[in-house]
């Protein structure tokens, strides 16, 4: 089912806020995942702008779709999305990581729009899985998307379930790779490598788009495209930029895990602001 | 005492197939072993709701969590080493912390499986399931106790763990017996001490308690069927009533009822105890009866227990 396509200078503006609100929470937290955070942004855009059928004032509603956040540490993304389309108030973004705030360091249920806590890496497409067969079994024609990131695909847990979801034959499921080429220790051709990974989803029984994920028009196209591939599931591989959006940030793997100061964070938004 | 014989597995089996009646929300997944858990039945009267998820446990217990998300009750099963220590931080993320309708149910549970030896004999996983906030942990002693745990962990909100036998054993509770999930059931009156039981011990305990009878010792037997959440009330009311106690398991001494019994009663009445389990090492291959010898988890170990206890009595 083809939408209407939103404005794309409409969602990169929307996307531009959404990379300022990462890195002020993020700042204001003093830690948190910086580089995952923005390398996923259009994905969300696309997804949660376009896509995605859902209704913030009724965040359980049997109709709306489901989102698993695989890469768990990438939720301040997500977090600043959901904030965004009215899930909960803004102001509650700024309580990242504090004592007692619903904005887990790692994403926790109870929070209108997260469907899974997670953060131990590789958990998220069984969860996925299980949602979809779910679906599948009450006749519901809820689409499913799981996000993972590259780095957490060296968990085997992620190839038993990419086995499970083409076993089951789960078109009512889309993953998407968040492939920035980074994980924690540095390059994954260095850590663990993962190439190729698109034979990989396709010898798991898999159909495989493999995009810009920085491209909102490709992403769209990929979201749709997705829809229309039946008897398998569908993983976007989207090729991303780890830090996206912040030159400084961009490919420095030292922000994988290291929230801006406040220095960086008045320089960056300097230059989101500058590029509008 | 009757000596029909029986597995724990199979209570669970008929268990499900009575609760898949009366309940649409219930699925089952499993683990390449359906058969020998039993969810067979479940799955040739309900394949719709079955899901064979291959030898992948971790997968097994996501997945589990992603139906009990959507609203349905999910039984996921395997031997008892591999649905808990496999799978142990998928219980932990995907369920335990969620607190999701996920009912590990894990067969094959304690040295009972025998010549498969050590990798199969699960005799850590109430240890490793009790410390998980959220988790329930139930130990059923016979079939009968298993199918009425197995319908009732469906209506428990939250994680349970089933641990459950492969060998045949004695019937030693009646289909009309109450059971609820953390309410212990006393098996035996006695006031000289109070053998705390769960699983196949609790047969051991019976016939220890007949034993030490004809020495003129009255022990209280306790099937304390649930290990989480521990029914203290019983086991303090014990202690007082008998100031010393034999727990007994078919278990690691580390981290099972012999520690949840001791939690209690260290900080409430403390009063001697002795433990009955596998004394922190790991099985082996060999006959059940020759290992419960080799491992010292006969009745006659347990009167031998009694009486260690019975010395060490302050009031």
């Amino acid at each position: 089912m083809k939408k209407d396509r939103p404005d794309i200078d409409r969602l990169k503006g929307i996307a531009r806020e959404i990379r300022i609100d990462i890195l002020k929470m993020l700042a204001l937290a003093g830690s948190g995942h910086t580089g995952g955070s923005l390398s996923m942004v259009e994905i969300l855009v696309g997804l949660y702008f376009y896509k995605f059928r859902c209704n913030p004032e009724r965040p359980f509603c049997n109709t709306r779709d489901i989102f698993v956040l695989s890469k768990g540490h990438g939720c301040p993304a997500l977090y600043a999305i959901l904030a965004h389309m009215n899930f909960f108030k803004k102001e509650e973004l700024f309580t990242l990581r504090k004592l007692g705030t619903r904005l887990q360091g790692h994403p926790q249920i109870g929070l209108p729009g997260i469907e899974a806590s997670t953060g131990s890496l590789g958990q998220g497409l069984s969860i996925a899985n299980g949602y979809a067969l779910s679906a599948r079994l009450d006749k519901d024609d809820r689409r499913i998307y799981c996000l993972m990131g590259d780095g957490e695909l060296d968990e085997g847990q992620i190839w038993e379930a990419a086995l499970t979801s083409s076993h089951y034959k789960l078109d009512n499921l889309c993953g998407i790779v968040d492939y920035n080429k980074f994980q924690i220790d540095g390059r994954l051709e260095e850590v663990k490598n993962l190439a190729p990974l698109d034979e990989k989803w396709r010898a798991f029984g898999w159909y495989v788009i493999e995009i810009d994920g920085h491209n909102l028009e490709e992403i769209m196209d990929a979201y749709d495209k997705a829809e229309t591939l039946k008897g398998r599931p569908t993983v976007i591989l989207a090729h991303t930029i780890k830090g996206k959006g912040v030159s400084f940030f961009e490919n420095q793997n030292r922000y994988h895990g290291v929230a801006p100061t406040k220095e960086e964070l008045e320089k960056a938004l300097k230059e989101l602001e500058s590029n509008k | 005492m009757s000596l029909e014989m029986k597995a724990t597995r199979d209570g669970f089996g008929e268990g499900l197939l009575e609760l898949a009646k009366k309940r649409d929300d219930i699925v089952v997944l499993s683990a390449d072993l359906t058969e020998s858990t039993r969810a067979h039945w479940f799955k040739e009267k309900y394949p719709e709701r079955f899901f064979s998820m291959g030898v992948s446990e971790q997968d097994m217990i996501g997945t589990a969590a992603g139906f009990a998300l959507s609203g349905k009750v999910a039984f996921a099963c395997s031997f008892g080493a591999f649905a808990s220590g496999r799978a142990w931080d998928q219980i932990r993320v995907s369920v335990a912390y969620m607190n999701l309708d996920v009912k590990i149910v894990g067969t094959h549970g304690g040295i009972s499986v025998g010549e498969d030896g050590p990798t199969h004999q699960a005799i850590e996983e109430v240890g490793l399931m009790r410390i998980l906030p959220n988790m329930t942990v139930v130990v059923p002693c016979d079939a009968i106790e298993a199918k009425k745990a197995t319908i009732k962990s469906a209506y428990r909100k939250g994680p349970v763990y089933l641990r459950l036998g492969r060998a045949k054993e004695p019937i030693v509770t009646k289909e009309e017996d109450f059971f609820e999930i953390g309410k212990a059931n006393i098996l035996r009156e006695g006031s000289d001490l109070a053998i705390i039981a769960n699983g196949h011990e609790v047969y051991e305990a019976l016939v220890a308690a007949d034993i030490l009878l004809k020495e003129g010792v009255r022990a209280r037997v306790i099937n304390m069927h649930t290990v989480k959440p521990i029914d203290k009330e019983v086991i303090l009311k014990a202690a007082r009533d008998t100031g010393a106690i034999v727990t007994a398991e078919e278990h690691t001494v580390l981290g099972g009822l012999g520690s949840a019994v001791s939690e209690v009663v260290v900080k409430e009445c403390p009063v001697p105890i002795e433990f009955i389990g596998v004394k922190d090492r790991f099985g082996e291959s060999g006959a059940p009866a020759e290992l419960f010898e080799l491992f010292g988890l006969t009745a006659r170990h347990i009167v031998e227990a009694a009486k260690v206890v019975l010395k060490r009595k302050t009031f």
